[in-house]
């Protein structure tokens, strides 16, 4: 019986190394909201918007490293034209807008209160927008039906462009001067920060490093089952092709 | 337009971020749940 229920084939995409992400994701996630929201003091210079930063640095450092994984993928799938790094670029691709998007919202309410305004077209948001619509640009070739290996070929060679302007977008706050505070992470506001604000914002940061993970497999296997269930339309229907067409000539040959 | 407090931009920023990955999640749950019932079982074998 139970050797019956470990060969069963999982009815979707979990697996034993998903659900223990997604539990340490879950409990990371209410700690670190405890932490953000409730134990984590006000800084001393940003006050309560802080706790905004407690969310941006961890969505947009995901984000990079996304793209970063979308920009090997890409390569490897230039090299090997494996399907796995093909879907593996993109899948990381499609999380990393969601997360790169996220992290321009929360700039935006940080911005709000501390600049008065959502938006300033001042050089990191410029760059940041841009990079954005890359990936979103991205993602849009890669829905236009065309084979699997032209759809592979092109969408490498754009996730391999995009990702020059990742350090591009990161260095804008230092090589323009804008309005946008300096780098938090790997940056100059690490040495100000300590205790318990550093300590939620690596938490952040590590939840969703697990959370990223978590994702990226589950979207992986969705995108496997979407090449695998297209394939076993695409026989079916040469089966039903088939058929036809063999019933029509045995039904031609009764006539003649 | 109503103004805001500091802390509905907060709240805000943290609602909006956890309600959109929580969809997103879910939305990638439940396809791969759909998927599945249309692939042979042989492609389903997860490490």
């Amino acid at each position: 019986m139970s050797s019956i229920a470990a060969s069963a084939a999982p009815k979707a995409t979990g697996s034993r190394s998903t659900r223990v992400l997604g539990v340490l994701t879950l409990v990371g996630m209410a700690v670190t909201a405890l932490f953000g929201l409730v134990v984590s003091p006000p800084d001393g210079q940003l006050g309560e918007t802080i706790r905004i930063l407690y969310m941006h640095v961890p969505t947009v450092s995901v984000a990079y490293l996304a793209f970063v994984i979308t920009a090997v993928g890409s390569a490897m799938y230039l090299w090997k034209r494996s399907e796995f790094w093909d879907l593996l670029a993109a899948s990381s691709a499609e999380i990393g807008v969601l997360f790169f998007a996220l992290t321009i919202f929360n700039g935006m309410m940080w911005g709000k209160v501390t600049w008065g305004v959502y938006w300033r077209w001042e050089p990191r948001l410029v760059a940041t927008t841009v990079l954005l619509l890359t990936y979103i640009g991205y993602l849009v070739v890669r829905s236009i039906p065309t084979s699997p290996r032209t759809r592979g070929t092109v969408s490498a060679v754009i996730g391999l462009m995009a990702v020059v302007n990742i350090p591009i977008t990161h260095k804008a706050v230092d090589w323009w001067r804008g309005l946008h505070q300096s780098r938090t992470i790997f940056g100059t506001v690490d040495p100000d920060m300590q205790g318990t604000q550093l300590f939620t914002t690596y938490l952040g940061l590590i939840t969703f490093l697990l959370l990223f993970a978590w994702l990226l497999m589950h979207r992986f296997r969705v995108a496997w089952l979407a090449e695998r269930a297209e394939e076993v339309g695409l026989e079916g229907a040469i089966a039903e092709r088939r058929a036809e067409g063999v019933s029509g000539t045995s039904q031609g040959g009764a006539t003649a | 337009m109503l103004a805001m407090s500091t802390g509905g931009y907060i709240a805000l920023a943290w609602i909006v971020t956890f309600v959109a990955i929580g969809a997103y999640s879910a939305w990638v749950l439940r396809r791969g749940r759909d998927l599945s019932q249309r692939v042979p079982e042989e492609e389903r074998r997860w490490m």
